[in-house]
């Protein structure tokens, strides 16, 4: 299994060389950070190159960083797992959008089929915009909805509220009338904390 | 002669072959689907983002809630998305313990998908059988959880409590005398592993009566021979796990794979399609069910011999025993520190996937050291099962609509999380 993975390492090192802005090994998993304009050409090398054979993209999420810890990078990112079936092997790929006010990334629905929704979902909860992609619409939110729920500014309450109005006879949209609370806060506490 | 023009049809939101809320917008020429447009969302919680905002502890029940027929499988994801970025061992009697669930599971989780996509495409009685084997499978979570459905049973680091001695019983009632509530009541005199021993023995008998019901069935074979065809490139490239990679011919298990748990220790064979059809997916997945009986009495056999701790002894995740915590300080100081506050995760990242009886179900966790997940993405294999469901139904009819949405055995509570 170690030799395996060194495998995976020294492939990943000699087929993308400059590519690769960083590559960890942490709980077993590999992670590779790659620059959002040598996504696809990356992507389909990962796909096709024979001793990597990721043919299987198993999920596809983005990520919103803006309120991490001390974080000091790029606000939004998009991971992607893959999977190789032929040797059996995980690799997940980081890749980060330039802008954070308006964050582009290409799309791989021409590499992996399944990325079409995946991408549609990310689009939907972060508003990352897919170059390329053949259909980007809202997914999993409401027609109509406005805004991009998961973005960590979006309140957990939401901002509308719908109900149904007897006046009208129809639903309709008001603001949200319910407080937001805070039942158990966040805490991060410092390294070692309780463990003497 | 005059020009037809395709024309659009709404399949669902309430439709009952529609396994839930999914609106399918149909285009159709004649009476063949041309393209097929799934709106997902209609049951959309945003489970990933309540979770953003609760405790590891607090989270779990949702996953019950998720996919809810195999509220198990969900659960098992998540807890060993948490013990691999936290480091956590997990005693091997509750990885067995988890394996048994798992496999329970699986056979609740086929047994209402035979049932229903029996019944989708027009085989009454099948429903009926299944349902009473499930009423069994719910005894024993119930036994083990209190809950029949949404357990909420596993934990970071094992699981809640022990399997019980004993097995609720059947009181008399104005509905059962005394001699059919001692009937009743007659495997369920020991604990919940001869109930499910005995579960184990008649099981395989039952198969055999669905599969008489089905398998040569005429009607049966004329609705699913050759329908929804995935050939194995297609698959993988689509992103499709579980049986319906398998009944394409890709023999692709992550429980034989990857092994998670107890799974290597355990002998069980993987059943592998051919065609990639329909009735190929059906036979997969009833071949399946035998498979996991198979698993559930070796598990059977293991715990009966092996008594032991099911939850990890370490009190930074775990809660310490009610007894110890009336007597000692510092255990009642954990107790407190972890209902209120919660546990801490190390900072990372992990991606944990299990062999959902759907296909593969992973949970992706982000922490940045607090006591919440920073990120938590849940990869549904439903999810990725519809959004095929467009190539899969194109030039079919509609009635094979319905029989497609059966065999990639749609839940929504996942799709749409």
């Amino acid at each position: 299994m170690m030799t395996e993975k060194k495998s995976l390492r020294e492939e990943l090192t000699g087929l993308l060389g400059d590519k690769l802005v960083s590559l960890r090994e942490a709980l077993g998993e590999t992670t590779i950070v790659i620059r959002a304009s040598e996504l696809p050409a990356v992507m389909v090398q990962l796909r096709d190159a024979e001793a990597l054979r990721f043919a299987q993209l198993i999920d596809l999420c983005g990520v919103d960083y803006s309120e991490y810890r001390d974080w000091e990078g790029r606000r939004f990112a998009v991971v992607y797992h893959l999977l190789s079936h032929v040797h059996n092997r995980r690799l997940r790929v980081r890749v980060f959008a330039e802008d954070d006010d308006f964050p582009v990334v290409d799309s791989v629905a021409g590499i992996w089929p399944d990325a079409n929704w995946f991408e549609r979902e990310a689009f939907d909860f972060f508003g990352i915009i897919f170059t390329g992609h053949p259909d980007l619409r809202r997914i999993l939110t409401d027609y109509g909805f406005v805004g991009n729920p998961f973005r960590k500014d979006f309140p957990l309450s939401g901002h509308v509220e719908m109900r149904y109005d007897p006046e009208q006879q129809r639903v309709v949209y008001q603001p949200v009338s319910i407080e937001p609370r805070v039942v158990t806060p966040r805490i991060i506490r410092e390294e070692n904390f309780g463990s003497n | 002669m005059p020009e037809i023009k395709n024309y659009t049809m709404n399949f669902g939101p309430q439709h009952p072959a529609a396994h839930g809320v999914l609106r399918l917008v149909l285009e159709l020429d004649g009476e063949v689907v041309m393209r097929a447009d799934p709106h997902i969302g209609l049951l959309h919680r945003a489970t990933e983002k309540l979770a953003e905002h609760k405790t590891y502890l607090q989270s779990l029940p949702y996953m019950d809630r998720l996919d809810y027929v195999s509220m198990l499988c969900n659960e098992h994801a998540y807890v060993q998305a948490i013990e691999k970025l936290a480091g956590i061992d997990v005693p091997i009697r509750a990885q067995y313990i988890r394996v048994m669930f798992d496999e329970v599971t699986r056979l609740l989780n086929h047994l209402m998908w035979l049932g229903a996509h029996g019944l989708d495409i027009g085989a009454m009685t099948v429903f009926l059988y299944c349902f009473r084997e499930r009423e069994d499978l719910m005894d024993a979570y119930e036994a083990v959880s209190g809950a029949r459905m949404h357990a909420a049973y596993y934990r970071p680091g094992g699981v809640y409590r022990d399997l019980p001695d004993s097995m609720p019983q059947y009181q008399a009632s104005k509905v059962h005398n005394e001699a059919a509530i001692k009937r009743m009541n007659a495997n369920r005199q020991g604990s919940l592993l001869d109930f499910l021993e005995d579960f184990t023995q008649r099981f395989p008998k039952h198969v055999d009566e669905y599969e008489t019901l089905l398998t040569d069935n005429r009607i049966w074979k004329q609705r699913t021979v050759g329908i929804g065809v995935l050939s194995p490139e297609r698959a993988v490239a689509l992103g499709v796990t579980g049986p319906m990679l398998r009944g394409s011919g890709v023999e692709w298990d992550l429980r034989k794979k990857q092994p998670y748990a107890v799974y290597d220790r355990l002998d069980f064979d993987i059943p592998v399609g051919v065609n990639g059809d329909t009735y190929d997916r059906y036979l997969v997945r009833v071949e399946e069910m035998r498979q996991s009986n198979r698993i559930i009495k070796q598990c059977i056999d293991w715990l009966r011999a092996n008594p032991g701790p099911v939850i990890t002894a370490n009190h930074k995740y775990a809660p310490p025993a009610r007894e110890s915590m009336k007597q000692n300080m510092e255990e009642l100081i954990h107790h407190f520190k972890l209902f209120t506050e919660g546990m801490h995760i190390a900072e990372g990242e992990a991606y944990a996937a299990v062999e959902h009886p759907k296909g593969e179900f992973g949970i992706y966790m982000i922490s940045d050291g607090a006591n919440k997940p920073y990120r938590l993405k849940i990869r549904a294999p439903g999810f990725v099962h519809l959004s095929t469901l467009d190539e899969m139904a194109r030039g079919h009819m509609i009635a094979d609509v319905v029989t497609i949405i059966g065999t990639q055995d749609i839940v929504f509570g996942e799709i749409d999380r």
